[in-house]
């Protein structure tokens, strides 16, 4: 079913088909908070884009936001408080992890769930199951003695 | 002309899959074979005209009539050939086309070798398979005719969109549709088994074949589309999370969960409802699949939302068949008896907990990708859950899963001894905390999880060989050989399969250790990028048949030595003035350098991203691994059709060889 996401990519890519990810022109120069940034703009979302994050995206839209991230730990921001802005301008959508809160609580905790409810559904059929073998029907020990010949009635 | 015959032929399909659900049925109700015998010839019949339809569309588009929409919307005469063909399928109504037409091609292949089937059990797998066949013909037919014309037609077609004018569009859908549609035999044996009220050993030989057929083609086109999607969009990104792949991974798992819970079913008679759930879910999920991808959901709920007649259409096959199916299992299954008792620690009992893990997995891709739909229909609110979401949830999962095949695979039946294959697999687990232990000492300070993934694949590998050598050493040397040759093709299906999950495991851990280089690149300057360093040569422009390239040739070089020329591009074209990235790759081992470039300056001046991606392809050639063992396991003699039946005369006369198991 690729060929839909391959279109939706081709979308965007007319859009934007001057540019491309992160360009050499917005690198910063110390390693360690350039290092920073695309750990940061790898968790955010380029909301122009089909499920990409803006360290991926051709967009213009990301391009202005990853500039942003690189100004602001520059300035001394902490991840975090780039975070916390980004949210407060563009809402939850902008986060490829949602938070955890109370409209999210059933998409974090379906995997836990899930995996209790199965082990709890194993044992429990576990238990339901009768314990031992029943024993052969008449029919089926004549069949088996038919089958083993004389070994069987000793 | 030919149009009309393929529209007309798609027509007669639709009546033919009617019958061919109507007819077998009743017969199987009223104990009659003649009317249970229309089944398979229908299900031919059926296959054969959709093929007629096939090739009118095709023909069609090879010719460039542009008088068909279909064509003259997503072709262009100057197309090359191949595009031309593969662009039947590159748009929504000729992939539901191509869709059908698998479909119809498995509803043969099933009414062919099902002859040795109980008559009951094949009439109703038949009349079930064509009654999905008629849902989708009817989706065609009434909400997406690839046939329609168009009057006047135009000169030139709109062409098809570049993104796909590539080889992967030849190649991935096919594998992927026959992988989602040949669970589609397995859904329908599985209705029939519920109806039938009877699921023993025997079902599940019969089931699993296809089983196998589909999951390995699913792996094919899976692992195809990530490669295509990793040397096209031109970051080197080969897994996104996006609802599209998810779609595509969900049948995966699920299929995965039922070839090994079949697989209880068939030899130990245990297991016998959940395996009829998880063929009702495969398939399920192939739906949903199809559903997400083809209603528009996914783009935004306001698309689907402005023209919802396709949506809703699908969204009621999907309905019908999920609920139809479940309501069916709710209804037939609890009757089914069980059997093959087993303690917790035994081949079956690791096949439960691979059950569990790879369902929970499904269960929490399926949420993920639902969730902010849902969320935003109940609350307006619009969140995104992205790829660190489902690596933190789906993705360990999967990790627990790979830690436990080990195990599973060298635990004995009903009652296992786990210290006796910890003692068997002391090599594989000493093997895998050896590459941890270096690995972490080598990149002191380096990634964290990279290390821990290849401890893992390197356990997974070398236990499946462990395995191996375990069977085949039993009694020296000298018996090694006559040994080997002894074990069925099963069991080697299942060692090269669990392999290339290790394999496959390494290649993403080998991701870790990459490196990146992001430079703007003048002819004859130098990068390094890893244990390489590329350097620009040229910079030039280069016609295509309807495209122009700005290319630039760089070559790698090692030490001063060369080792590779690559010609990463910017391809233009005209007939939608579209740009695409065409990334240069280099395989060098099983890693790959991977460039990709911006517009070349006026100055010459290239904008570069370079990768070094370490074990790269061993991603994919994990999947290859994987899929040749379900071709193993699949040639296994046991699992044929008939196979019990022929198998007397080549068994003598191979006198006294080795005898399988």
């Amino acid at each position: 079913m690729k060929p839909l996401r391959a279109l939706l990519t081709a979308a965007f890519v007319l859009a934007a088909a001057a540019a491309g990810a992160v360009q050499p022109d917005e690198v910063t120069k110390d390693p360690a908070l350039e290092a920073r940034a695309r750990a940061l703009s790898a968790e955010l979302r380029c909301m122009v884009c089909q499920n990409q994050s803006i360290d991926d995206s051709d967009a213009p839209l990301a391009r202005d936001i990853r500039l942003l991230i690189r100004e602001r730990i520059a300035e001394g921001e902490t991840n975090r408080a780039v975070r916390a802005y980004l949210v407060s301008r563009y809402g939850d959508f902008i986060l490829l992890k949602p938070p955890f809160k109370p409209e999210t609580l059933l998409l974090w905790l379906c995997a836990p769930l899930t995996l209790m409810l199965g082990a709890l559904a194993i044992v429990l059929a576990r238990r339901r199951a009768p314990k031992t073998t029943p024993a052969l029907t008449d029919e089926e020990q004549k069949r088996l003695a038919e089958i083993a010949g004389d070994d069987a009635k000793r | 002309m030919t149009v009309e015959i393929g529209h007309f032929a798609l027509i007669l399909a639709l009546t033919l899959a009617l019958v061919q659900t109507v007819v077998p049925f009743v017969g199987a109700r009223r104990g009659d074979p003649a009317l249970m015998g229309v089944g398979a010839a229908a299900a031919m019949a059926q296959f054969v005209f959709v093929a007629v339809a096939f090739a009118a569309l095709a023909r069609a588009h090879l010719t460039s009539d542009f008088s068909v929409v279909n064509v003259a919307e997503n072709s262009h005469s100057a197309l090359p050939a191949i595009y031309k063909f593969s662009g039947v399928w590159g748009n929504h109504e000729g992939s539901m086309l191509l869709w059908v037409l698998i479909l119809s091609a498995f509803g043969a292949l099933a009414a062919a070798f099902g002859r040795g089937l109980p008559a009951r059990l094949g009439a109703d797998a038949l009349a079930a398979q064509g009654l999905i066949g008629a849902a989708f013909l009817a989706f065609i037919l009434f909400t997406s005719n690839p046939f329609e014309r168009l009057w006047p037609a135009p000169f030139e077609g709109g062409d098809l969109n570049p993104v796909l004018q590539d080889p992967g569009l030849a190649i991935h859908p096919p594998l992927l549709y026959l992988g989602y549609v040949g669970f589609s035999i397995v859904f329908s044996f599985a209705a029939a088994a519920l109806i039938e009220g009877r699921v023993d050993a025997a079902w599940a030989r019969f089931a699993r074949p296809f089983a196998l057929v589909a999951w390995c083609f699913l792996t094919l086109g899976v692992a195809m589309g990530s490669y295509w999607a990793y040397y096209t969009l031109g970051w080197g990104g080969f897994w996104f999370w996006d609802p599209v792949e998810n779609a595509s991974l969900m049948p995966w798992l699920a299929g995965t969960a039922f070839i090994h819970s079949a697989a209880v079913t068939e030899k130990r008679d245990a297991l016998k409802v959940w395996t009829i759930f998880l063929a009702i879910v495969a398939f399920s999920f192939s739906l949903i699949g199809a559903f997400l991808v083809r209603s528009g959901v996914l783009t935004s709920v306001h698309a689907f939302a402005s023209d919802p007649r396709r949506g809703v259409f699908i969204l009621a096959i999907l309905a019908f068949f999920i609920a139809g199916s479940l309501a069916l299992f709710a209804w037939r299954a609890p009757p089914l008896k069980q059997g093959g008792l087993f303690a917790p620690i035994s081949r079956e009992g690791a096949l439960a907990l691979n059950n569990l893990l790879l369902t929970s997995a499904c269960a929490t891709v399926l949420f993920g990708t639902l969730y902010p739909l849902a969320l935003e229909q109940i609350s307006g609110e619009k969140i995104t859950v992205g790829a660190p979401f489902f690596n933190a949830t789906a993705g360990l999962l999967m990790l627990a899963a790979c830690f436990f095949t080990p195990f599973g695979f060298s635990l004995a039946w009903k009652r296992g001894d786990l210290l006796g294959v910890a003692q068997r697999l002391a090599a594989a687990i000493a093997g895998g905390f050896v590459v941890l232990v270096a690995l972490i000492a080598v990149f002191r300070g380096g990634p964290v999880l990279a290390p821990i993934a290849a401890g893992l694949a390197a356990f997974v590998m070398l236990g499946a060989l462990s395995e191996v050598v375990a069977r085949v050493w039993r009694r020296g040397v000298s018996f090694a050989a006559a040994r080997a040759r002894g074990l069925p093709l099963s069991f080697w299906g299942g060692a090269a399969a669990h392999f290339g999950v290790g394999v496959t495991l390494l290649g993403l851990a080998g991701v870790g250790f990459g490196a990146e280089t992001i430079a703007t690149m003048k002819v004859g300057e130098a990068q390094k990028v890893g244990p390489y360093t590329v350097v620009l040569e040229t910079v030039g422009a280069r016609n295509g048949p309807n495209y122009r390239d700005a290319v630039a040739a760089m070559t790698i070089r090692s030490g001063g030595e060369f080792v590779a020329a690559i010609e990463p591009a910017r391809r233009q074209f005209s007939a939608r003035e579209t740009t695409t990235t065409q990334a240069g790759i280099a395989t060098l081992d099983f890693g790959q350098v991977y460039v990709s470039i911006g517009d070349p300056a006026a100055d010459g001046a290239v904008p570069a991203r370079l990768y070094w991606k370490p074990l790269a392809t061993l991603i994919w050639l994990g999947a290859c691994v994987m899929a040749l063992g379900g071709l193993l396991s699949l040639a296994d003699r046991r699992l044929r059709f008939g196979a019990p039946a022929r198998a007397k005369a080549p068994a003598a006369a191979a006198g006294a060889g080795a005898r399988p198991q």
